[in-house]
């Protein structure tokens, strides 16, 4: 093979392996809504989304669990607090409960409520049908909201736990421009 | 023909600029391979002090030597350096010296881009060896830099993640730059089957670099944009998910690793045949077995992540998937055996590094195929039998190998034998230091001594005393690498064109040390 000839050869085998680089970092961020997809599809991660409602649930009188009901503002100059700190139910049992959120400062703050539960395990048991959390939520200042979260404890839920907690913790949403202050999803 | 490349050879020296801006404006492989071994040996002292201070803390319980804050800032900066700064280009330096010389090229295929690739590197140190200086320090969210961690360190993380673009570039134009040379530039009749082992084991670790280290910068550039353009890729509350990003970065770390034990495989399987005296066995079966072991790498990332809430479903696969790698490597360990039995071995001081490594990093092997079992990984996460188990195949398996590869091919670029009795001591000082340094540090994993962590529990004294002394021995050790390798460049016994008798291949083929042109006229090989 001549000079001119293999130098040709060699730029285009460059070409496509700085192609193929180039389409690697798009991958990576193709692994992004791939990632939540899968979460989706799964359901090892629906955060912010409904569940399904059972059509008819049968109620486990027989059992008694206490839910204990938790609250955390991080780094957001919010008050948040529950209603109740704990409640007894049955399993199937649909249970609503308040939470009461303020915005203690003189400006609009945006934030989201990501729940936590503990036993970590007992989280895929809870199906909740309605919650403040699946939306972001704009506080005007000084607005006192109390907002609902609805669901029911899955009568499938091991027999050991008899205590579930669920937390919410507010995170501040920077860069998010505050909603007129009419607006604010009602949870 | 000769005529002229006699005459042109003439115009490259005639334009050949001396003193610093040789180096600076040089395109030969030959330079350009001794600067990343010589970038790559001071990044790996470095590392290796910040690894020192780590153990002097680490000596006894309670905090003596450093703060939290730094010692965190430390072993996060000691795995950065180790794997970015020391490891990889030291691997790419063995290619850019050996590859050319191997397959019968007169220099890689894009000798500009070559310098580049170097160059690309020492101001990516600064930033990253820099960071150390700015206010908050830096980085110190684990080398993993996992979120949310990493979202919210000081201005310290910002330079990391430009170092990490900055070496991510050069180790694509570099890997790009081995594929082409490999592919396109081998002499007639160096088919690929022929090719040494080590070439073929630096192809595939090339297309695994171009694979995933994009992938990295994508990881990298998402905190990027999550800490100053208010995205929320990672961040829970704008509706993103922190171990996303751990997904995301271990589909790169994970083929990682190979990237940094392939090119050790390829050089063991230089030496061991050489000082065997036999052909490797089973050549062919390397070759899958390496390939096997590259396309396996993309399949296993989330046995790094047991522990975050995978469904079972997921674990069973991914710890079949591990321990699958399990088999290509058993074939390539016994393939190294079988070259060595009833060969009329010697014991020179790369074959003492190469049967050292053998032995070493299978134990290594062998730790790593206890955590891919997902119920016992979720004891062992993050303890220090990881600790034990990472070391013991990127120490005992990449950096032996790459002394090996030193001492073996030492000769050909120096054109003077290094001094075989320092070498030995070496040697026996390494493994002995590195086997009191790590071999403890399993003992602690079992009993659930954290990582990472400054302070430890009184029961865990003893053990870390261990590891703390060893870990000085060895460091202290590897200066004599340094001296055998001034000693060697300044002088000593000439070395013949083949110094080892065993040693087959081209590069054995010119003299030694190997001219600054070398296969102008590409050889034949039959």
């Amino acid at each position: 093979m001549n000079t001119a000839a293999r130098a040709l050869e060699n730029r285009r085998l460059l070409v496509r392996l700085a192609i193929a680089a180039v389409g690697m970092f798009g991958f990576g961020f193709l692994l992004v809504p791939f990632y939540n997809t899968i979460c989706e599809v799964t359901g090892i991660n629906r955060l912010m989304k409904a569940d399904a409602q059972a059509a008819n649930t049968q109620v486990d009188t027989g059992r008694r669990l206490t839910i204990e009901f938790d609250a955390n503002a991080h780094a957001v100059p919010w008050r948040f607090v529950p209603q109740q700190g704990s409640r007894s139910v049955h399993p199937g049992e649909l249970v609503r409960v308040d939470y009461v959120l303020e915005n203690t400062t003189d400006k609009a703050i945006v934030g989201q409520a990501i729940p936590s539960y503990g036993p970590q395990l007992a989280g895929q048991y809870v199906k909740k049908l309605d919650c403040f959390c699946f939306q972001q939520q704009t506080l005007a200042p000084h607005e006192r909201r109390v907002m609902p979260v609805v669901f029911v404890i899955d009568p499938s839920l091991p027999a050991e736990v008899n205590t579930v907690t669920l937390s919410y913790t507010f995170f501040a949403i920077e860069g998010a421009a505050p909603a007129p202050a009419s607006g604010g999803a009602q949870g | 023909m000769s005529a002229v490349s006699h005459s042109l050879e003439h115009g490259h020296h005639a334009h050949q600029p001396s003193g610093l801006m040789r180096w600076i404006t040089t395109t030969n492989h030959k330079d350009i391979g001794s600067m990343y071994l010589i970038f790559s040996f001071i990044m790996f002292l470095s590392g290796g002090v910040m690894a020192l201070t780590i153990r002097a803390e680490l000596f006894a319980p309670g905090l003596q030597v450093v703060q939290p804050e730094f010692f965190n800032q430390l072993t996060t900066m000691h795995g950065l350096v180790m794997v970015f700064g020391a490891i990889m280009p030291a691997f790419v330096g063995f290619a850019n010296w050996q590859i050319p010389l191997m397959i019968g090229a007169s220099d890689m295929a894009f000798a500009r881009m070559n310098n580049w690739s170097f160059w690309l590197l020492p101001p990516a140190a600064l930033l990253l060896l820099g960071s150390f200086f700015v206010p908050g320090g830096a980085t110190a969210a684990g080398w993993t830099l996992y979120a949310p961690l990493s979202v919210q360190m000081g201005m310290g993380m910002d330079l990391t993640i430009f170092a990490v673009h900055i070496m991510g570039i050069s180790s694509i134009m570099g890997a790009i730059n081995i594929v082409v040379t490999i592919l396109n530039m081998r002499a007639p009749g160096m088919t690929l089957m022929k090719m040494p082992l080590f070439c073929w084991t630096w192809l595939i670790t090339a297309y695994l670099l171009i694979a995933v280290m994009p992938v990295l910068a994508g990881a990298v550039t998402m905190i990027l944009t999550d800490r100053h353009f208010g995205t929320s890729f990672f961040n829970a509350a704008g509706g993103g998910d922190p171990v996303l990003y751990q997904h995301v970065f271990w589909f790169f770390g994970h083929p990682e690793v190979y990237i940094m034990i392939l090119p050790a495989f390829g050089i063991v399987s230089q030496v061991i045949p050489t000082f065997a005296r036999k052909p490797l066995f089973g050549y062919a079966s390397m070759v899958y077995a390496t390939a096997s072991i590259a396309i396996l790498s993309f399949t296993v990332w989330a046995h790094h992540m047991f522990t975050t809430g995978l469904p079972a479903a997921g674990q069973l696969f991914f710890m079949y998937a591990t321990m699958l790698i399990a088999v290509p490597t058993g074939v390539k360990v016994f393939n190294w055996v079988a070259t060595m039995w009833r060969g009329s071995m010697t014991f020179e001081t790369p074959m003492l590094f190469s049967v050292g490594f053998l032995f070493v990093f299978t134990m290594g092997g062998f730790t790593g195929l206890i955590c891919a079992i997902a119920p016992i990984d979720i004891q062992l996460q993050d303890t220090y039998y990881v600790v034990a188990h990472f070391h013991y195949v990127l120490v005992a398996g990449s950096l032996f190998a790459l002394f090996s590869g030193a001492y073996y091919w030492l000769p050909k670029w120096t054109g003077h034998m290094y001094d075989e009795k320092l070498g030995k001591i070496h040697f026996w000082c390494s493994i002995v230091f590195f086997n009191i340094t790590f071999f403890p540090m399993h003992f602690l994993g079992l009993a659930g001594m954290p990582r990472r962590i400054p302070d430890y529990n009184p029961m865990f004294a003893d053990f870390n005393l261990m590891a703390s002394i060893g870990a000085f021995g060895f460091g202290f050790s590897q200066l004599i690498f340094l001296a055998v390798v001034v000693k060697c460049i300044r002088g000593g016994e000439r070395a013949a064109a083949k110094p080892w008798e065993g040693a087959e291949g081209l590069e054995w083929t010119v003299p030694s040390p190997a001219p600054y042109h070398t296969f102008e006229e590409p050889p034949v090989v039959k």
